[in-house]
Parts: C-alpha cells; structure tokens; sequence
C-alpha cells in the first residue's frame, strides 16, 4: 500500500498562520495539524487568539498570512463549500429567540439546502440527542443557558458535519449545565465526530480533549495530549498552600530553603512536588506555618502558569 | 452546494419565519395607519381644500391628489422601518445573521435576502394600501396599476440605502434621528400634501434630489393619468439607481462587518 501523506488526511493543516487587525496581532503565526476522528483543544487565556483562529478555520474571517486547509480545500477560495461541511457552535449564542426551538433548527438547516422533510427527521432526532423534545414547540427565549447551549450543539449537527467547532461550549454555565454539555460532547465524540473545540477550562480541556495546544498571546506554546503536557511541564502532586499575613515572611524563609519550584499567588501560594504529602510533612518539620494546606494532583491549569507565569481564568 | 439564488432565497425564508410568528402588530399598521391618514389627509383636510379650489391640483379633488402619493410615502415609511432595527439587531442584538454566514451562506447572500424579504413586506403595505385607495374611489386612471410596482421600487430604494447604513452601526442612536431629519422632512416636503412647485425657488431643486420625490411624481401621475413616458422613465431610473447603489453598498458593508 502507498503511504498516505498526513496533509491529505488531516481535516485541519495550519503553516505560520496568521490574523491582525491594523497594528494588533491576534494569532502570530502558528502550526498545527487536526486529524479525523479527533477531539483537539485550544486552551488559554480570553485574548489569546483561539477565537481568531476558530474564525479563520469556520471561514468568516480571512487570514492575513501563512497557510491554511481545511477539509482539504483553502478557506480562502472555497468558503461556502467548507462551511457546507462544518459544524459551528460560536462562543455567543445565535440562535433566533422568537423562534421555536425546532424551527431554529429548520432555518438553520435550509441555509445548507436541505429539504424541510429531511429537516424535519434530524430535528427531531437532534432534539432528543440533546435532551430538548419536550421544548420543541416552545420559545427559545426563556430557555435557560444550558439549553440553549444544547439547542446550539443541536443545530450545528443538522448539516452531520464532519468537523464540529465549538467556541468556549461551556463558558457561563452552572457546574450541573456544563456537565449535561459535556456528556454529549462525549457522545458524539465516542461516535467518531471530529471535534475542534476553545476552552479556559483546564477541567474541560483534560475531559475532552485527545490533544490540546496552549496558546498566549497569539502563539502555541506547548502542543501535546493532557496527561502529556502535565508530565512534561510539571510535576505529578501540587501543594496549596494558604498562609496568614502575619506568617508569610517566614513561611517565605521556610520554602526558600527547599529545591521545589514555588509560584506566589495573590491568594495562595503553589509548590510543585512529585510527593505532596511527603513534602508538607517536611515543611512541618522545619517550622512551616499556615492556614490551610491541600495536596491536589498537578492540572494543565498549572502547566499554563508554568508557561506563561498567569493564570488561565483571571478575576 | 448552496447556489448563489437559493441563498438568498434561504436567508428571506428564514425572515419569513419570524413574521409569521409576530405579524399581527405590523399587519395593523401596514393596513390600519394608511386608512387613517387617508381619512385625515384625504377626507379631512380635503373637504377643506376642495372648498377653495382645486385649480393648483390640477383640476381633481384633493383625496385623488393625496391618495397615490402616500401609496408612495407608506411604501417609504415601510422600507424604513425594516430596514433599521432589524438589520443591526440581525448583527447585534440577536446576531443570527452571524449565524447565517457560519453556514453556506455568503455576506452578500444575507445582504440580498433581507432585502428580498424587506421588498416583501412592502409589497405587502403597498398592496394594501391600494386596495384602500381604489375602494375609496381616490384613482382617476386604469393606469393606477402601475403605481403597485412604482411604489414597491420607491420602499425598496430606502430599504436599500438604510440597510447599507444599518448593518455597519454599533448603536442605534442614528436611527431616532434619520427618521426626525431624513425621512419625515422629505415625506413633507416631497410634493404627497402640496403641489411641490410651491416650495420656495431657491430650494424647490432638492426634490430631484431625493428618491421619495420621483415615486410621488410617478404614482400620482399614474392614477391621474397624466404620466408621459420621458418623465415616467427619468423617475423610475432614480428610484432604480438608489436601490441598486444602495444593495451594492449594503453587500459591501455586510462583507466588512461580517467577515472580519
């Protein structure tokens, strides 16, 4: 058998890609490749350009340099034809409020041309993949953000795409909402959906995604699967602690004294350790006082701010 | 693939959906508003002017003066009306029009399909609006006929040029202030309630100037009668120059706010 080259089977190829607006650079240049079958992550900080290279892979916003494919063709030249093939879950929710949450389905499913008998099957099935037949005649207005999420996942499947994109799908739900949103992104993604998703939740990176890239300020800076990234930036343990105004200074002679790397954050401070319980056990000994302590395991959340000294989500 | 019509044709049905939905509140005033004009203006204030004499109206009575002039001016107020609000809020308030271009559909395509949708929905006002006009009796002409697709290309010239406006707004204060400084004087002054020979020389050549002018002139010379085929021709190429700069200019400016 003939070798296949990856840019003929990658649904994705980005070389130095590029978007700025006037003199402010969103994404300054960069490489990555999303194969089918895949769930790939884009994580970090709001501004970081996740946003701008989802635009640009939906085909709304053109690229001003470097390369760009997706499904093989080039944005640039083949836009409708592309987006005929996507599934676009944008970060603010578009859909019609006035409309019923079916009908939001029918228009949006007769912008791609197909027939209202066709639409009116996937409708229904869609509706009842995301939890949603027994609103189907009502509103869309006094839907909760949870559901409308759902309706907007629902939508962007009308077209059975075979890239779906999702910008931030859980930004501004409540924990029990995100979970519902999860669970059928897990769904479609056991189904063999590829999907291309932004999140600032490390959480919601480590659960979805098979390979993630972190970005900041408009560029990757590391590429890998989580657990990958997790093991190669960081350490397996991480101890937070909180310690009292009156105690930092010596807190701060205590930690100087060992080899692990500390970060300070405004409301707590962080000591990377492969053994947490061991280490607090030695920084007792050696006359460590605090508030509070906990041993978690390490998160991409950590390896962001070993990257890029912030944090991802900043109050 | 979606094809360059059928995209257009995607984009107005979807807008007809939502009118179907909420349609009473603008079905009354498509048809409610003209007739009480035309009883104010026409009756009213006719009964008055009819009195004194009707040699400046060119020998009718003032209700046959007035009535195919605002089948002009409604189609007018009509195009406004859709073509404000709803484009920016289209882009803003409830951005589905950015949900339009996610899918096959193209900038221009959603530019072009609202507009088909807003030469709709003055059809519609100016359709009835006609039925009111030919049931009070208010047409001297057969040729008043014509004046349905006049009046449609006159709503269709500001919905055009409005849209254009609109889709590039990020606020909608200008709105308030096109419909006090733009439209309401020329639908003053646009010859509909006067005979628009007595505005004062100096400034009498404005009217030329703006497109409500020309559907008034041709309207109302339609169901006179009195429409010569030089004249008819110079007002129906203004009427369709202004649609067709402002559908050019709006496709323009959906690419520019859409596809950034």
């Amino acid at each position: 058998m003939r070798p296949v080259s990856v840019a003929a089977v990658s649904l994705i190829v980005a070389r130095d890609l590029q978007k700025r607006f006037g003199d402010f650079t969103a994404v300054a240049g960069i490489d990555l490749e999303v194969q089918p079958g895949e769930a790939f992550g884009f994580l970090g900080p709001n501004g970081a350009g996740k946003s701008s290279t989802m635009r640009m892979i939906g085909c709304v916003s053109p690229r001003t340099g470097g390369e760009l494919s997706v499904l093989g063709l080039d944005p640039e030249t083949h836009g409708p034809a592309i987006r005929a093939r996507l599934g676009v879950v944008p970060q603010e929710d578009t859909l019609d409020v006035d409309l019923s949450v079916h009908d939001n389905l029918i228009v949006y499913g007769r912008y791609f041309d197909l027939p209202r008998s066709l639409l009116k099957e996937r409708a229904a099935e869609l509706l009842d993949f995301v939890q949603l037949s027994d609103r189907a005649n009502d509103t869309v207005e006094p839907l909760s953000g949870g559901m409308k999420r759902r309706l907007v996942i629902a939508r962007a499947l009308v077209n059975e795409p075979e890239l779906v994109m999702l910008d931030e799908p859980t930004t501004g739900l409540d924990p029990q909402a995100r979970h519902l949103v999860w669970d059928r992104l897990y769904r479609l993604k056991a189904d063999g959906a590829t999907l291309v998703l932004t999140t600032h939740y490390m959480d919601e990176a480590e659960q979805l995604c098979d390979r993630l890239v972190v970005m900041d300020q408009g560029r990757i800076v590391a590429e890998g699967t989580p657990r990958g990234l997790i093991e190669a930036h960081c350490t397996r343990e991480v101890l937070e602690l909180r310690v009292a105004d009156a105690d930092r200074s010596g807190a701060e002679d205590v930690l100087a004294t060992i080899d692990q790397r500390v970060e300070d954050l405004p409301d707590r401070t962080l000591v990377y350790a492969d053994d947490g319980d061991a280490l607090l056990a030695h920084l007792h000994g050696v006359g460590l006082r605090h508030e509070t302590a906990l041993v978690r395991r390490s998160s991409l959340e950590d390896v962001f701010l070993q990257l890029t000294g912030r944090t991802l989500v900043e109050s | 693939m979606t094809t360059t019509s059928s995209g257009v044709l995607r984009v107005a049905e979807y807008r007809y959906a939502t009118y179907k939905r909420l349609w009473q509140g603008s079905f009354v005033s498509t048809v409610i508003n003209p007739i009480l004009f035309l009883l104010a203006f026409g009756v009213g204030l006719g009964s008055l002017v009819d009195e004194r004499t009707a040699e400046s109206l060119e020998g009718v009575a003032y209700l046959s003066f007035v009535a195919p002039a605002m089948l002009a001016t409604s189609a007018m107020f009509t195009g406004v009306n859709e073509s404000s609000y709803a484009v920016l809020g289209g882009v803003k308030w409830v951005p589905t029009t950015h949900a339009q271009v996610a899918t096959p559909i193209t900038p221009a395509q959603a530019c072009l399909g609202h507009l088909l949708w807003m030469v709709a929905r003055v059809a519609m006002s100016v359709v009835a609006f006609y039925a009111v006009i030919v049931v009070a009796g208010a047409t001297e002409s057969w040729w008043v006929i014509a004046a349905v697709p006049v009046a449609v290309l006159t709503g269709t010239a500001f919905a055009a040029c409005l849209q254009a406006w609109s889709v590039g707004r990020t606020t909608d204060t200008s709105f308030p202030n096109i419909s006090r400084f733009v439209i309401l004087p020329m639908f003053l002054f646009s010859g509909a309630f006067f005979p628009s020979e007595q505005l004062p020389d100096g400034v009498e050549w404005v009217k030329v100037l703006t497109p409500i002018w020309h559907g008034v002139e041709l309207c109302r010379s339609l169901s006179l009668g009195t429409a010569t085929l030089p004249g008819a021709a110079l007002h129906l190429a203004v009427l369709a120059a202004f649609a067709l700069v402002g559908a050019a200019l709006g496709v323009h400016e959906y690419r520019k706010r859409l596809s950034t």
